[in-house]
């Protein structure tokens, strides 16, 4: 029988810490600090009108592209967050999670051989997209000497003759770390000279603390370079809705929507009704769950100070990274025996690539009163580890 | 700051303030000391709880009473308001616009002991014209909070 497999599959590694996940899978009693979805229900107006729409028969396919009425409330929502403007008819494409988004602009965007920088630590999709495309991923390895920004020296020194595409994560999964309008200024002036592309994912825009998002797409010259991905898991806690959109200049839209249409059809049609309520009358529950995140953040981030684990302080998304060099483990074997001895699940930094090394992601979609149990398990782990070694 | 001390406040009237300093950005003096400002003002009223009484053994009858009044000259609702809050069965008092004057909720042990309440003691007072009484039969939601058992989260312990 002839090798039913395809070779760039097979190649593709597979997550680097498959085990560790199946020790979580055998303690059902294991407490966690490890998710990457928000702890609240989707608000119950916007789980109404996904009701409602059943009720109603809603129960067609959408136009491939998305519902019109939500593409509208995208745009909509788009200018007054970022005061930039996408034609709904042409720019912009309803998908299924903001994943889709990510494979679908690679796929339109990549001829074989091309590069793709994707700094790390980093969600885990990008790397393997690429490769699936027959594209070349460039990894750059950020530093925490540098809030897990990337820096204009770091892109330099990525950047090839191949280079097509820079992948941009901020607010970023699983650091924490944002990028301002300043950081990005000299990163966008980059992207124009060297005539490159951006996928931005800024599925965390709705989460930042103190400083608001600053989209790269807002730069001079940029919005013709950049697709925007974001979705509505993570601002509106509608993970499992599975609803993105991506957003871009028709040339690349009109080929992106193409391939959408060959293997998705359309993104889920009550999905889509729930999701035009939250673009237009979710703004409050956005703004309370920033706020209880903020209020955990700090929680957190005092925590960590008092137990004396170096970390710096993250300003987006809901996950902190601290440091745990200083015992002289990988992630791994940290995470293993903190779960195996205190019950408690965090992920292992190196899930988000090998500079991970030395690192924990900690979520905090969790509540007070969780966070202060699992911290209590975590600082008594680490009084014995420290213990241990004197 | 009062605003936000508040509502996580009316959230969980027993957090640790050390705590709620830390998640505000600030120091557990202001936090305190501002609380003691807000008890003194009356802005904050007292730090009951919130019992489901239907699963304690406890016998317990809850009736919203519809009180139609005349107001009386020169003192309006206020004189007779007062008065019925003194008595220690009634729960709250509300002035409502709409078919009637007052909503009473009380509570009481018994169906008997509420009807004679309402019959003797409240429906007597001398500007009440007429008053109808509802007894609760179930309690779903009290106070913002939900009384129904939660199905546990299906959240996965861990995602990427």
């Amino acid at each position: 029988m002839r090798n039913p497999l395809s070779d760039t599959v097979v190649q593709l590694k597979p997550s680097g810490i498959r085990k560790f996940f199946d020790v979580v899978q055998e303690m059902p009693d294991a407490i966690s600090l490890g998710v990457g979805e928000p702890d609240f229900d989707t608000p119950w107006h916007i789980r109404e009108e996904g009701i409602y729409s059943l009720e109603r028969g809603r129960t067609f396919y959408t136009s491939n592209a998305g519902l019109m009425e939500l593409r509208q409330a995208i745009a909509r929502y788009t200018y007054r967050k970022c005061n930039i403007s996408y034609d709904p008819k042409k720019e912009i494409l309803v998908t299924v999670g903001g994943s889709e988004g990510i494979d679908v602009a690679l796929r339109a965007m990549l001829n074989p051989g091309d590069e793709v920088i994707i700094p790390e630590p980093s969600y885990v999709s990008y790397v393997p997209c690429v490769a699936l495309t027959g594209g070349v991923p460039v990894t750059i390895p950020l530093q925490e000497k540098n809030r897990f920004k990337l820096t204009e020296e770091e892109l330099l020194g990525a950047i090839t003759d191949k280079t097509k595409i820079l992948v941009l994560t901020f607010p970023n999964n699983p650091t924490g770390a944002i990028m301002t309008k300043e950081d990005l200024e000299p990163i966008a002036r980059i992207v124009r000279e060297k005539d490159l592309y951006v996928i931005s994912d800024e599925i965390y825009a709705e989460l930042t603390y103190g400083v608001d998002h600053c989209s790269i797409a807002t730069f001079p010259g940029l919005r013709e370079r950049t697709i925007v991905i974001n979705g509505f898991s993570k601002a509106f806690a509608m993970t499992g809705w599975r609803l993105g959109y991506a957003m871009g200049p028709e040339v690349i839209l009109k080929q992106m929507t193409k391939i959408h249409q060959y293997c998705i059809m359309a993104a889920p049609t009550t999905s889509q009704y729930a999701a035009v309520e939250a673009m237009n009358n979710g703004e409050e529950d956005v703004q309370e769950m920033r706020n209880a995140y903020n209020h955990r953040r700090r929680y957190l981030v005092e925590r960590f100070k008092q137990i004396g684990l170096k970390c710096f302080e993250p300003e987006g998304a809901f996950y902190i990274f601290p440091s745990i060099q200083e015992f002289g483990m990988t992630s791994e074997e940290f995470a293993t025996r903190f779960l195996r001895e205190e019950k408690v699940a965090v992920v292992p930094g190196t899930a988000f690539g090998e500079c991970g090394e030395g690192f924990l992601r900690v979520s905090y979609a969790y509540s007070l009163d969780e966070l202060k149990i699992a911290l209590g398990r975590l600082e008594r782990f680490i009084d014995r580890l420290r213990s241990e070694k004197f | 700051m009062r605003k936000e001390i508040l509502k996580m406040l009316e959230n969980n009237s027993r957090i640790d303030l050390h705590d709620l300093a830390i998640m505000m950005g600030t120091d557990e003096t202001r936090v305190y000391q501002e609380i003691e400002k807000m008890e003194k003002e009356g802005i904050i009223c007292g730090y009951p709880t919130l019992i489901n009484w239907d699963k304690t053994g406890e016998e317990k009858v809850t009736a919203l009473i519809e009180v139609r009044v005349t107001p009386q000259r020169g003192q309006g609702f206020e004189k007779l308001a007062e008065r019925i809050t003194n008595y220690p069965e009634v729960r709250s008092v509300y002035l409502m616009s709409g078919a009637f004057d007052f909503a009473v909720f009380l509570e009481g042990k018994t169906l008997k002991e509420v009807s004679m309440f309402v019959t003797s003691k409240l429906s007597t007072l001398d500007a009440i014209t007429s008053t109808s009484t509802h007894f609760v039969l179930k309690k779903y939601k009290d106070y913002g909070i939900i009384m129904l058992d939660k199905p546990k989260s299906s959240r996965m312990k861990v995602t990427l």
